[in-house]
């Protein structure tokens, strides 16, 4: 957090100077881990298994928040009787379907109240079209839907088809000794982890986990935030303050891109893409998002879709037409950067867009990104530098090595100079959803413009060449509402686009008023609202994310600085807070509760629940919606109204948290002979090749983990920093950061040369020998990194170039949400530089044939039996023995 | 010409005749994350010229390597094991031990260091000890806290016993510190400039005057910190790099941190400490900011980390004390930093007197000579 995000460790650092403690949980050692009470070195990919320990040594020695979770998580809910754990099958769920490789998840669904199991249901979809649309990106502001709110309960939480007992058979293998073997955390160190965690949660104390988002990035990414999530949930740190799980985001305002998404799959607020031949009417669409007879406020998406059609197509959107669904694209497959890159290959996509994105420097596999785009007709680079994304066709690797010659790229590039952030005015959101508006400080120089004002500029453009068409296919474009108060220069008034994304009565008394909250947006019409969840930002016509009345002059939770969506809440399900009355559950930790005088909810926060919805308030079985949410139901987004141990759906590679190594490594599954994630989405191609994981024939070529990180000094593929002198001098060069050990085992010299070679390419950087990386101890192994920063990239206009760390990467994704495994791959490290031209593309090819590497290694979804390996059996490690209790 | 040595307050004794206070800033590289906001800060403010041709220096994470005419924050990383930790850890424990009776409040007395003479736990023992020689000299400050402002809690409460064990000596560290002018009470470079150039501001602080300056260098050997150097040529003006580079802006002649004396004018604190994140640079009126250092150098040996001291806090130091106070927690040599810095005038009293009793000595001769001649 130091190294990304220094701005914001100044609160940490103040959290320490009042006594809280630090523990940092990384590969290396970092400017985090300078201040930290305690590093914990671990072993890249190995996450779950340390949350895992912690999820079992807080069941096993009873340290869960016990009133907490009987009532506000799904501890006491049963589960189906189709359910299998992994643990029952030796590393799968119920479910997989090895044609497709992925789940069928109807198994995991919860037992309905009349008794058995939940028969499938049309709604419980297929991993692999779940998959195809990166449907867990969907799950951004609420959990997915259930057909009904009414399941069957066991407040002992000893039914054995209960959450709770599930989920403490799941992870009762994962013990200290297991976190030495996957981790190379020794039991001690976990010991003291699991101590500060267990001993500052509980009614008086909350713990927090903050991670940056290269926690997301492996194939089973979204599971390792879920498994803190489950941990979180059990000890009570979820909606209340000082808990919770925060992801520091890599840009500024990436929060804000996935509330108003740049994602192919989401429209703003969450609602999901709507599918081809899945969802080509409106009803069909909504009844696919949210059920009406489900809890909580999802049960309204019709609303708030509604109101997003009537804001993009205003009076061209009615009742007649489906409210303009049809004008709507339809996803016809995965059209995520790595597909899209895949398809520029087969010259399926003519043009590419790139807006502050270095996709030549920044993506994985960044040789197949580049080759990609030297297949694409145009491509427009919109950047404040000329990146390499911009300059690749003639001076990218490939133009060094003889594979691309600029005389044979048609591609265009169109190169349009961005505004910088101080050049424009506009709002950014954070990762605590706070919205904070930002003015401009001065003009944008030469023919710099903002974004909004080139799309709004290419928009006008675009419509002016079709007016008069009758083509039905136009309508949409000719049909949107497009009209934007200008200011000086022809940039669009951003607070009016503000307004629009708050949305405004259209009939009615308020006609024209903006919308306070999006518990006014209607399904008839009546509303439009661009972005539900932002609904209230422009409340009474005031900028609300302008505010900035000092800390000192309001009270801790500074409701007036900014404006948090949904509603300014500054933390979410916040009922949470409050014990099952509507208590807090200590004054010291109390942050809303329930005035029985009043009737209604109150405290320090805008209450996250139905404001009159007493605590003992218990809605009978037809009611559906937020009228259906109990007064113990804190998770007002959630179908059943609880926080999800376990994930009955929503997520497409199993309801709980397991580990699986990642798609490369040099360590066996020391927990299931399934070796990797195996709804992992995999692309077997000749230029995206794998190195053969711990055991199998060839892994002993590749012996080494990596790792890739930022650095404080540099922006990501550094668009924002590798041209500013003043931030390149500071670290000028490409380095690799190696343990002495593993420097003295490869006679590596500090401050020299190695080159880097994985399955996929070769790079060079200068060898930063330091303690600060450890060789790992697992259980008697010895497993060695080396960390990567990706900063830099090849091409001639930046201040400091070197090769990227990125090139060095392959493409296998999440499949919930499709991220790249970028944080942990196989390779070898040798001193020196590498060579160049074809001796380069010889090296990596060499590498590779004696690895015997072909498409298909490392991309079996099931891990075969009887290939050659070794599989450690896991010891029967029994809670009460030595070392385990605390 | 005012005093040469010993406490003072430089800018009365420059002649200024109001009533600004001192300012100056206290670096706690406790908290410091390295993460060289302060070095761009400077920059940016200043205009001061980036690397034209920058590498990877060899040295952690540092690549600028130490401060001079382009480089006006220096960010230092020291990476350490357990032994040298442990080594910090027992010559911090030394200087504890010769000026204090104990880490942490005394048990059984209310106010800590109220009445203890040579210091109390106000860390002011802490320093550099290598290479001091006593007296006047002495770094580590054994006798100053007395004399310097009023007593400091410790910022324990209570009256009960202490836990002062050391906390778990960890097996490495990253020690980050950001290094800057010391802006010192007798300053070197000022009392060598022949030209005027360099200036004591209101604030107490030195100021070099560009349009002044003729690039004599004097200034250069004159500083005990290596802090001021002369812009050469071969550097870039921000935003030139390579072959474009333009003229060089104040080349030849002598460069330094100012203190921001262009923004202490507006009312203003200096963009190095404004951008600081984590507040390890702080800025503020130099008393006011010793009392904290010794505040936090206090609670940080309440909580077992003896290898906590100050550098620059004591008046009594070779060049009167330093401007710019620092929390180290090491050596100063670990960190750069000379152990026991002298400004070169300070023996210019008994440089002069010895001169002149060499004069008197050889006229004396040269009359003896003369005298035992005639007879």
């Amino acid at each position: 957090m130091a190294e990304c995000h220094p701005v914001g460790f100044q609160w940490v650092t103040e959290a320490r100077a009042r006594g809280a403690k630090v523990i940092h949980v990384d590969p290396r050692f970092t400017r985090t881990t300078a201040l930290a009470d305690k590093h914990l070195p671990i072993r890249a990919g190995s996450d779950v298994v340390l949350i895992g320990a912690l999820i079992n040594y807080v069941l096993a020695n009873e340290k869960y928040f016990h009133d907490y979770v009987v009532a506000y998580t799904n501890a006491a809910t049963l589960v189906g009787e189709g359910f299998q754990d992994t643990e029952d099958t030796g590393g799968l769920f119920s479910g997989f379907d090895p044609e497709t490789g992925q789940y069928d998840p109807s198994s995991w669904a919860y037992a309905e109240a009349e008794g058995g199991a939940s028969a499938p249901d049309r709604h419980h979809e297929h991993g692999q079209t779940a998959s195809g649309r990166a449907a867990g990106d969907t799950h951004g502001s609420g959990g997915p839907p259930l057909e009904t709110a009414q399941v069957e309960r066991d407040e002992t939480l000893t039914h054995p088809r209960s959450v709770f007992q599930i989920v403490k058979k799941h992870y009762a293998r994962y013990t200290p000794q297991m976190v030495e073997q996957a981790c190379g955390i020794s039991a001690a160190d976990f010991d003291y982890l699991a101590r500060a965690v267990t001993e500052n949660s509980g009614r008086e104390r909350t713990t927090a986990f903050v991670y940056a988002v290269g926690w997301t990035q492996h194939t089973l990414g979204a599971q390792f935030i879920r498994a803190a999530a489950v941990l979180q949930l059990l000890l009570g740190n979820v909606g209340r303050p000082g808990g919770g799980i925060m992801a520091l985001r890599g840009h500024a305002s990436i929060q804000g891109s996935t509330d108003i998404p740049t994602l192919f799959n989401l429209l703003p607020g969450y609602l999901p893409m709507p599918t081809a031949d899945q969802h080509d009417d409106l009803d069909t669409y909504l009844h696919a998002i949210a059920s009406k007879e489900q809890k909580g406020f999802w049960a309204n998406a019709d609303a708030y879709t509604i109101s997003l059609l009537k804001a993009w197509w205003g009076p061209a959107a009615h009742a007649e037409n489906d409210w303009a669904f049809h004008y709507l694209p339809k996803l016809t497959g995965p059209h995520g950067t790595y597909q899209t890159v895949m398809s520029m290959l087969e010259d399926e996509v003519e043009g590419y867009f790139l807006l502050g994105q270095n996709p030549a420097v920044g993506s994985a596999n960044g040789r197949m990104q580049r080759i990609g785009m030297a297949h694409l007709k145009w491509l427009v680079v919109r950047d404040l530098q000329m990146i390499e994304s911009a300059t690749f066709w003639k001076d990218g690797p490939e133009i060094a090595t003889g594979e691309l010659r600029t005389e044979d790229i048609d591609t265009e590039v169109f190169f349009m100079p961005a505004a910088s952030h101080v050049e424009k005015a506009g709002s950014f959101t954070q990762t605590q959803r706070l919205l904070q508006w930002r003015h401009q400080a001065v003009d944008p120089p030469g023919e710099c413009m903002s974004d909004l004002q080139f799309f709004y500029e290419l928009g006008k453009r675009i419509r002016a060449r079709l007016i008069g068409s009758t083509d039905e296919r136009d309508r949409p474009l000719l049909d949107l509402t497009w009209n934007y108060p200008e200011l000086a220069g022809g940039e669009p008034d951003p607070e009016a686009v503000l307004a629009e994304i708050n949305g405004r009565y259209l009939s009615g008394d308020k006609a024209g008023e903006p919308l306070a909250s999006y518990t006014e947006l209607t399904a008839d019409g009546s509303t439009e609202a661009g972005c539900w969840i932002y609904t209230g930002v422009y409340a009474d016509g005031v900028n609300q994310a302008a505010r900035r009345k000092p800390g000192a002059e309001q009270s801790q939770t500074a409701l007036e600085w900014g404006w948090a969506w949904p509603s300014n809440r500054r933390i979410l399900y916040n009922r949470a807070s409050a014990d099952l009355d509507g208590k807090p559950w200590s004054e010291r930790k109390k942050h809303i509760w329930w005035d029985a005088e009043q009737g209604s909810w109150t405290g320090l926060d805008v209450p996250d629940f139905v404001a009159d919805r007493a605590p003992a308030a218990r809605p009978g079985p037809d009611a559906g919606g937020p009228d259906a949410l109990a007064g113990d139901d804190p998770f007002v987004m959630q179908a059943d109204g609880k926080g999800w141990l376990f994930a009955p759906r929503g997520l497409v590679d199993g309801p709980l948290p397991t580990h699986y190594e990642p798609q490369e490594s040099p360590v066996a599954n020391p927990l299931y002979p399934q070796q990797q994630n195996p709804a992992r989405l995999t692309y077997p191609r000749r230029d995206n090749l794998s190195a053969p994981s711990a055991g199998a024939p060839g892994s002993e070529v590749y012996p080494y983990v990596f790792t890739t990180y930022r650095l404080t000094e540099h922006h990501t593929a550094g668009g924002m920093s590798r041209w500013l002198p003043y931030l390149s001098e500071l670290q000028p060069e490409m380095f690799c950061e190696v343990s002495p050990e593993l420097a003295a085992e490869r006679g590596l010299t500090e401050y020299g040369w190695a080159t880097i070679v994985s399955a996929r390419a070769a790079i060079e950087a200068r060898v930063l020998v330091t303690e600060r990386v450890r060789p790992l101890d697992l259980g008697g192994r010895t497993v060695h990194q080396v960390g990567l920063p990706y900063h830099w990239g090849v091409g001639s206009d930046a201040g400091v170039t070197g090769d990227a760390a990125n090139d060095l990467l392959g493409v296998t994704l999440d499949p919930n949400v499709l991220i790249q495994e970028s944080k942990a791959g196989s390779c070898d490290i040798q001193p020196g530089r590498r060579p160049h031209g074809q001796a380069l593309l010889d090296l990596v090819a060499s590498y590779q044939q004696r690895a015997g590497l072909a498409a298909e290694t490392g991309n079996a979804h099931l891990t075969d039996p009887d290939r050659e390996q070794v599989v450690p059996t896991p010891a029967e490690d029994d809670p009460e023995q030595e070392g385990w209790q605390p | 010409m005012g005093q040469l040595f010993g406490p003072t307050n430089p800018a009365v004794d420059a002649g200024w005749q109001h009533t600004h206070p001192r300012k100056g800033f206290f670096t706690d590289t406790s908290v410091c994350i390295g993460c060289k906001a302060c070095e761009v800060a400077c920059k940016e403010w200043n205009h001061v010229p980036s690397d034209p041709d920058p590498q990877l220096l060899g040295s952690s994470y540092d690549n600028t390597g130490g401060l001079g005419a382009n480089t006006w924050r220096h960010v230092a990383f020291v990476e350490q094991d357990a032994e040298r930790i442990a080594r910090a850890r027992r010559s911090g424990r030394a200087l504890v031990d010769l000026g204090m009776p104990s880490v942490g409040p005394p048990p059984g007395r209310g106010t800590a260091g109220a009445s203890a003479p040579g210091g109390g736990a106000d860390g002011s023992a802490a320093g550099g000890a290598g290479g001091s020689t006593g007296g006047a000299d002495d770094y580590g400050g054994l006798h100053d806290a007395a004399r310097l402002g009023p007593p400091v809690s410790t910022g324990v409460p209570g009256d009960g016993p202490i836990d002062t064990t050391p906390p778990d000596t960890p097996e490495f560290r990253w020690l980050m510190s950001s290094d800057v002018c010391k802006h010192c009470t007798h300053a070197g470079c000022l009392d060598a400039c022949p030209t005027g150039a360099l200036f004591r501001t209101e604030f107490g602080s030195v100021v070099v005057q560009d349009d002044v300056c003729n690039g004599c260098g004097t200034c250069v050997a004159a500083c005990p910190f290596g802090v001021i150097e002369r812009r050469s040529d071969g550097t870039a003006a921000p935003g030139e790099r390579g072959p474009q580079q333009g003229p060089t802006r104040e080349g030849g002649i002598a460069q330094k941190c100012t203190l921001c004396y262009d923004r202490l004018t507006d009312g203003q604190q200096p963009a190095c400490a404004q951008t600081c994140p984590t507040e390890s640079i702080r800025f503020g009126n130099h008393e006011e900011l010793v009392a904290t250092a010794r505040e936090r150098v206090a609670e940080l040996h309440a909580r077992g980390m003896t290898e906590a001291r100050l550098y620059g806090a004591n008046q009594n130091d070779g060049v009167g004390g330093t401007g710019s106070v620092f929390l180290l927690l090491d050596e100063p040599e670990t960190y750069g930093l000379p152990p026991d810095p002298r400004v070169p005038t300070a023996d210019l009293p008994q440089m002069f007197s010895r001169a002149g009793w060499a004069a008197a000595g050889m006229l004396a001769t040269a009359a003896l000579a003369f005298l035992g001649r005639r007879r």
